[in-house]
């Protein structure tokens, strides 16, 4: 799963790239250029992809960390 | 009291308001240098989701988003702002996360603590730090610019009795207008203040507050100015009819260039009015309006890089360390895209808008034939649009929103840049145990007054383009994040490798900086590429390369940091 998210994330790096649109001027609900609205789609499609990610990607040695630190803060009264 | 009197005393109060933030915060203040500095890292998701996109989000952001757009179209998003939401949400991901653990782990304040200790190398801090302020200065200035340039815009006519204006091109300025040094000295004032009052825990508050306001009134902004227009369908149609180019990546042949025809003829005009005035009167020569050309596949393409600066961004850093926990990283990576496109889009449509946006009768453009400087164009447009109502409230709310984006991001660089001389200078040198903790924070206070008294007087001199000037800078930081990104994911990366990573970038930075003529070609690029491909390419190079010629990191530092 790891792997499929990264790889989903590379590809929206390579969609980005829209070389397909360069020349078109259609205007979605006659108002926006396409040319925006395709990238306003990648900027949301990027929020779910890290949604993704934190779920299947995050770093278990930064939790671990995390729990020590804290482990290491409770045992010195709390303090920070 | 006349409508821009009105939104002079509105922006003053939002300042004002600020101030009373600052002093509040500052009860909360504990008095130790990791508190000023680092908020004891107790910063929750919330603050830190709001921090880190006020942060990234500067006058580049509304000022030269809608100015930059007016001028090359609406690939500007796609350059810019969709690809940020990509890489920055990588970069908090896979660096700010790691970072903030190693930050946690081993008390780092600044960058510069983290790469002494990684790369086990006291000198590598010598030269990081002059790269690392000199690049944030150019910053600073892109903040200190956009504040002056539009408060003058918006407050024309307010007090003509104590402001004469006056001026020629792209530097003149109404009668009656606050003028620009004294909008932007007086910005970096306010900021000042409250950093100093409530330090990073001041500025997240500010900054958390500051972004729902710019993010509230730049929408607002959009509606009203949109129905200004005359709706979005019939803003957009009148840029279809005037200067389709805009609305695409391509010029066509066919296409009418009204903007550029028209303010070449301005042009014509004024350079034969300038020829006849005798040598004693002449001003600067007229500049000529840039044609409009299509956008290359390499030129949006190499674009894609210049993001990744936040990976180096000493005032991002800062923000990562004040973070409570890993967890509160999470909605930051989410939301820092839709945020993004939340501001952009807006700013983006307007941009474009304002090319073709015409008003009154007869109609005359919102934004003159003729009009040089595409930094004022935000600030034109609300000026000359919003005052339809005759009282002067929008236009004050409305600044003070653009004016609440340029100092979320002031704020923290302002404080980085006393953090690193607090820290990695005085204190590294002196001895920790012989600077107290009132003492950091004193010098670094200092030292960001003599960094601001620079900058503004740097700001004077109006050096470029709000967008020009932040991708140059952008470019720097971006050229070193090989450098954060091997030591954090690279055991085989060493000393050696670092300096070099660090000389090289500089290097190549500046020979291509004097290439554009010091910014002077705003649309510079080498061998077809953003410069900053250039500068990445040769730094990761000479970091690869050193490495891979010299003896590996010790053992110790390797535990220390790859513990598996």
């Amino acid at each position: 799963m790891k792997k499929l998210v990264y790889g989903l994330i590379i590809l929206l790096a390579i969609l980005h790239q829209d070389f397909w649109l360069w020349d078109s001027q259609y205007l979605v609900f006659d108002i926006v250029p396409i040319g925006l609205a395709y990238h306003a789609g990648i900027s949301l499609a990027a929020a779910l992809l890290w949604i993704a990610a934190i779920k299947y990607c995050w770093p278990d040695d930064v939790e671990l960390l995390e729990e020590e630190i804290m482990h290491e803060s409770d045992a010195a009264g709390g303090a920070r | 009291m006349s409508p821009a009197q009105t939104s002079v005393w509105i922006i003053l109060g939002y300042l004002g308001l600020l101030i009373a933030l600052g002093i509040y915060t500052s009860r909360k203040f504990k008095g130790t240098a990791s508190d000023y500095f680092l908020a004891s890292r107790g910063i929750g998701w919330f603050l830190l989701v709001m921090s880190l996109f006020g942060t990234t989000m500067t006058a580049f952001a509304l000022i030269g988003s809608t100015g930059e757009s007016f001028k090359a179209g609406v690939g500007v998003y796609g350059m810019m702002a969709s690809s940020s939401g990509i890489v920055h949400s990588a970069v908090f991901f896979l660096v700010g996360i790691k970072l903030w653990a190693f930050g946690a782990r081993h008390g780092y304040v600044t960058q510069i603590q983290f790469f002494r200790d990684r790369f086990e190398s006291d000198k590598l801090g010598i030269i990081l730090f002059p790269v690392l302020v000199g690049l944030v200065i150019p910053y600073l200035l892109i903040g200190v610019m956009g504040a002056g340039v539009t408060i003058e815009n918006v407050t024309g006519g307010a007090f003509p009795s104590l402001f004469a204006g006056g001026g020629v091109g792209p530097t003149a300025a109404k009668a009656g207008a606050i003028p620009y040094w004294l909008g932007s000295g007086g910005i970096c004032l306010v900021v000042l203040v409250y950093v100093f009052l409530g330090g990073v825990r001041g500025a997240a508050w500010a900054n958390a507050f500051q972004t729902l306001v710019f993010i509230v009134l730049g929408i607002v902004t959009f509606f009203v100015i949109s129905s200004e227009l005359g709706g979005m369908k019939h803003a957009t149609d009148q840029v279809v009819e005037m200067n389709p180019h805009s609305l695409r990546r391509t010029v066509r042949a066919d296409d009418p260039l009204t903007r550029y025809n028209e303010s070449k003829k301005f042009f014509d005009a004024k350079l034969v009015e300038w020829h006849k005035q005798p040598k004693s009167k002449k001003g600067p020569i007229p500049v000529a309006p840039q044609k409009p050309h299509s956008m290359t596949q390499l030129h949006f393409l190499t674009y894609l890089l210049i993001p990744l600066s936040v990976g180096m961004f000493p005032h991002l850093f800062q923000h990562w360390l004040t973070a409570k926990s890993a967890k509160s990283f999470k909605p930051a990576v989410i939301l820092h895209p839709l945020l993004i496109m939340l501001v952009w889009v807006p700013c983006v449509m307007l941009g474009i808008w304002a090319t073709s946006a015409m008003f009154g009768d007869p109609p005359k453009p919102v934004i003159p034939w003729g009009q040089g400087n595409p930094n004022a164009v935000l600030g034109q447009m609300v000026a000359v649009l919003t005052k339809g109502g005759g009282t002067g409230i929008l236009p004050g709310l409305l600044t003070a929103g653009v004016l609440a984006a340029i100092m979320s991001s002031l704020d923290s660089q302002f404080l980085c840049i006393g953090s690193i001389f607090a820290n990695d200078i005085v204190a590294h040198y002196l001895g920790h145990d012989r600077v107290s903790d009132r003492q950091k924070v004193v010098y670094g206070r200092v030292f960001v007054i003599l960094i601001v008294v620079v900058t503004y007087l740097l700001s004077l001199q109006r050096p470029g383009s709000v967008f020009t000037l932040a991708v140059w800078c952008f470019s720097g930081f971006s050229g070193l994040f090989p450098l954060v990104f091997a030591s954090i994911y690279w055991k085989r990366v060493t000393k050696a490798g670092a300096y070099a990573c660090v000389i090289v970038m500089a290097a190549v930075w500046c020979w291509l900086f004097a290439q554009s003529g010091y910014g002077a070609k705003r649309e510079f690029l080498f061998l077809g590429m953003m410069p900053v491909a250039t500068i990445l390419a040769a730094s990761t190079l000479a970091l690869i390369v050193v490495s891979l010629m010299t003896s590996p990191p010790g053992e110790k530092t390797l535990a220390k940091f790859f513990k598996s």
